[in-house]
């Protein structure tokens, strides 16, 4: 008899026979509200983020007045024209975490927002990159378009893809160790951007 | 007796650590006599407290949320083994190897098997309950794995030669300037300057850690959520060190109690919004991770899910107690227990302290071997309160109490009062002979054990000169 | 209206002031207040301490003693809140005196809950010249969710200076049997309670249960404070002409 059945076996016999199932009451907030930007960009801030608003073009100006020169990290489909001529950008087509690390910041973009709580989600598409590459910067750089902004949690859990390798993020790494105070500035970025593109 | 195989099994003895030395009364009284201790606790849990009602009142629909979080629990223990066959399915077929441990010692055995074929002397670990539950630190360095502790507050339990007195935040109990003095004591290549600025002692760890983390081939965890449906796991965090032990090693050995499924992927969208409010009291932690088995090229390349019992069964046969296996761990009772303000967590003597440990530690282990923990709760209700999946904590602790073993003294008294007390002539004739008054000498303080433990910082009220009942009659 | 008391055991014994002052106060307010004499404890020791074997008899008992009543009223959240949540558990498979004990447990109200709910009173006429503070017992708020339902009738007592309690949802630190066998960490708890009382400047702390009280008052009293404890109902019965 495998651990397996053993355990299928305990746990069938502690159950019984018949244990109803309850409904699962889903009146909390599901429907699609309108994305509320300005929430969106007071909740980032509130946990640290660093928020730039720029119009289409203003992309490359802003990682400029973020980085300075320097190097960064880009995934290989980030689109080109979002960095500036004087950011030297090296594309993770499988860096070394050494490589990576050493980089000043990198630039992606995002899957989905989420105003309410103020997070950002990776979903590892071409413009994201694999997850090392968005953990061992010191910066992280998020290029966030309006349409990519819900309002709520299950918005966004809607639109991900669970298939894929997920990151999370609100503000930049933190912790509550230290007498359950929150303190930014741990093992992930200590820095987070976002520039969010108006339409 | 007799034990036959698929009957639900409690913890077993002699690994883990679910069991304290002491009972809790004795062992809250080192705790209750520290003031440095007590200022920590008091200071942490109403900073938390704060916060936590704060983002919770931001949410219209908290309650309905608490209402869905509860019934896709229930769901999911009705459920469990279709939903546990069902994540196994999907995380082999995306390349994930899952086992099953029957115990801790199954457990750790699974695991440090997994870490010896690697051929690595070393894993980063994720802070996890249930590898504490299990032991799986002394079971590595026993077969000469050296295991690293990376959350921050589970690496100041480890430098200190300490153990973890909270759920969340293992080192609560200590403050800043003690963080300091542990980490000039114990943290290699510490900078001497260091000073107790929180940002700086983060920052310490930061740089203590990078290297451990770039240079180790091997990490375990634990986990928040599984999702059945689609066999996708989630870790909840703050630091980021969840991150580099997640995406860095070429092998990942996750270990998760049975009760952690979800039934659906949206289901998430419920307890994602439940645990960082109710846990840090944030609107959301900083950091979650999500993986399905092995996505070539992008984090580690071997997956494998050891999928734990060590007791839980035997919960799920209680009817009242089983409702203990929907915690999602956020520690929110253990935030606004008024005893676990001033006790801390390691007078409960289990990795799971507070009020929800003091169900579910008895549970695990049988309660014959925690039976001082059901009493080591004023029943006042608060940790019901602030549950984010409901469970009604003082319902199982007064559950329990009735199962556990009472002290043979107790019991007589108890039978004897409830005698009296069926008996209206007999109970009114010793209501007037208040013999308790008589023995009880002037104000109580003539009382024998256990109940001098209420005289000696409390006077008993003057016996009145009429009962109640008598006044009644003589109107 | 015709109400049934229900003196709880340890009123009766330890507090009759309690249950005297609510007869007194519903008799003030027009109604008939029955005392049924074969009536003795709720049970709510034994069950809390892990004897429901011993309080089936006592759980019966109070299911028979009350159910010939329409209202039933008992000057305790924790007695209230017992027979309410814990006589149809205790009864257990026995169907109808399950039946029986939910029965009775919907018609059995605390005192603040009887004024307010049922009988539609906020001011019920009370004087009581002092400056007091109020602790919400465990219970009365978390397991009854009375509310505010008693600050409400003491705010309407005419001479009474209301003072606000710090951290007043906190357990006093009793809890039956916890004060005897968690004596150090109870101790720990009424310490505060008594600091958070104290820094009020009330020279009374009242609340809905007289066990709380015990416990509270038996530590003022310890620390010779001079703050006294009284019953809700005692305040609410005290009038210009018969004080409290």
């Amino acid at each position: 008899m495998s651990s397996k059945d053993v355990i299928l076996g305990r746990i069938r016999s502690a159950l019984g026979p018949g244990l109803e199932a309850p409904a699962i009451p889903r009146n909390y907030r599901r429907d699609s509200d309108k994305p509320d930007l300005d929430l969106l960009v007071e909740r980032l801030v509130d946990y640290k983020a660093v928020v730039h608003r720029v119009t289409g073009g203003g992309i490359p100006a802003a990682i400029l007045e973020i980085l300075g020169a320097g190097t960064v990290v880009v995934p290989p489909g980030l689109p080109t024209e979002w960095l500036p001529p004087e950011v030297e950008a090296v594309v993770d087509d499988g860096l070394e975490a050494d490589r990576i690390g050493a980089a000043d910041g990198v630039v992606t973009g995002a899957a989905v927002a989420i105003a309410e709580t103020g997070t950002i989600v990776l979903d590892a598409s071409p413009d994201q990159g694999r997850r090392i590459i968005t953990l061992l910067p010191d910066l992280h750089i998020c290029v966030l378009r309006p349409e990519q902004v819900v309002a709520s949690v299950p918005e966004a859990v809607a639109r991900l893809d669970p298939r894929r390798p997920l990151t999370w993020i609100s503000g930049p790494s933190a912790t509550s160790d230290i007498e359950l105070n929150r303190v930014e500035g741990v093992h992930g970025p200590r820095n987070l951007h976002v520039i969010l593109v108006a339409d | 007796m007799t034990t036959f195989l698929g009957m639900p099994a409690r913890a077993p003895r002699g690994v883990g650590h679910l069991r304290g030395d002491e009972p809790f009364p004795v062992a809250a009284r080192e705790a209750l006599a520290n003031a440095q201790l007590r200022r920590n606790l008091q200071h942490a849990t109403t900073t938390i407290r704060g916060k936590s009602g704060r983002v919770i009142a931001e949410l219209p629909d908290w309650q309905e949320l608490r209402a869905a979080g509860s019934a896709l629990k229930a769901y999911t223990m009705a459920n469990l083994p279709l939903l546990l066959e069902q994540l196994e399915e999907k995380v082999t077929a995306a390349g994930g190897v899952v086992h099953w441990a029957a115990d801790a010692n199954e457990a750790n055995r699974i695991v440090t098997d997994l870490v010896r074929q690697t051929g690595e002397r070393r894993v980063i670990k994720v802070k996890s309950m249930a590898t504490q539950e299990i032991g799986l630190n002394e079971a590595l360095e026993a077969a000469g794995i050296a295991p690293v502790e990376t959350d921050l507050a589970e690496l100041i339990v480890q430098l200190g030669d300490d153990k973890p007195s909270h759920i969340l935040v293992p080192a609560i109990h200590r403050n800043r300037s003690e963080i300091r003095e542990i980490f000039l004591r114990a943290m290699p290549g510490v900078d001497p300057s260091l000073t107790d600025n929180p940002p700086e002692l983060a920052g310490a760890a930061r740089k203590y850690l990078r290297e451990t983390f770039l240079s180790t081939r091997v990490a375990v965890s634990g986990a928040n959520f599984a999702v059945a449906e689609t066999g996708t796991l989630a870790v909840v965090e703050s630091e980021g060190n969840g991150r580099m032990c997640l995406t860095l090693p070429e092998t990942l050995i996750t270990v998760m109690g049975i009760e952690k499924l979800v039934p659906a992927w949206s289901d998430l969208e419920v307890f994602l919004q439940l645990l960082p409010r109710a846990s840090t009291g944030e609107r959301m932690n900083p950091y979650t991770s999500m993986w399905h088995g092995v996505t070539p090229g992008d984090g580690p390349q071997s997956f494998h899910l050891v999928l734990l019992d060590n007791g839980r069964s035997a919960v799920l046969a209680d009817e009242v107690g089983r409702q203990a296996l929907h915690c999602i761990r956020c520690s929110a009772c253990l935030n606004v227990c008024p005893v676990y303000e001033r006790t801390g967590g390691h007078a409960y003597g289990s990795v799971y302290p507070g009020p929800i440990g003091a169900v579910l530690s008895p549970q695990l282990t049988g309660v014959a071997d925690n039976a001082s923990l059901p009493y080591a709760s004023s029943l006042c209700g608060a940790c019901f309160d602030a549950c984010p999946v409901q469970i009604d904590i003082p319902s199982i602790l007064v559950h329990l109490r009735n199962q556990a073993p009472h002290p043979r003294t107790e019991a007589a008294v108890m039978a004897a009062a409830a005698y009296m007390m069926d008996r209206p002539k007999l109970y009114a004739s010793a209501q007037r002979a208040a013999k308790l008054a008589r023995i009880a000498g002037r104000r109580g303080r003539g009382l024998p054990p256990p109940l001098n433990g209420w005289s000696a910082s409390r006077d008993l009220p003057a016996p009145p000169k009429e009962t109640f009942r008598d006044w009644w009659r003589g109107r | 209206m015709r109400i049934a008391l229900f003196a709880t055991c340890l009123a009766d014994t330890m507090f009759p002031a309690a249950a005297k002052a609510t007869v007194l106060l519903l008799e003030r307010l027009g109604h008939e207040v029955v005392f049924p004499a074969e009536q003795t404890c709720c049970g709510q020791m034994h069950i809390n301490t892990g004897y429901q074997k011993d309080a089936l008899p006592l759980v019966e008992r109070y299911a028979r003693t009350f159910d010939p009543y329409e209202v039933i009223v008992a000057p305790s959240g924790s007695c209230v809140g017992s027979v309410r949540h814990q006589h149809a558990m205790v009864a257990g498979r026995n169907a109808r005196l399950a039946a029986r004990a939910t029965s009775v447990a919907s018609r059995t109200f605390e005192l603040s809950e009887l004024l307010i709910d049922v009988l539609g009173v906020e001011d019920v006429g009370a004087y009581f010249p002092h400056r007091v503070t109020y602790h919400p017992t465990c219970h009365s708020l978390r397991v009854l969710r009375v509310g505010d339902k008693p600050l409400r009738l003491l705010r309407h007592v005419r001479g009474l200076d209301l003072v606000e309690l710090p951290a007043a949802e906190q357990c006093c630190g009793f809890g039956g049997t916890f004060s005897v066998k968690n004596a150090d960490t109870s101790t720990a708890m009424l310490a505060d309670k008594m600091r958070h009382v104290l820094d009020t400047g009330a020279d009374v702390c009242t609340a809905g249960d007289a066990s709380c009280l015990m416990h509270i008052g038996g530590g003022l009293s310890r620390l010779r404070t001079g703050v006294r404890t009284v019953h809700l109902a005692e305040i609410l019965a005290s009038t210009e002409g018969r004080a409290a």
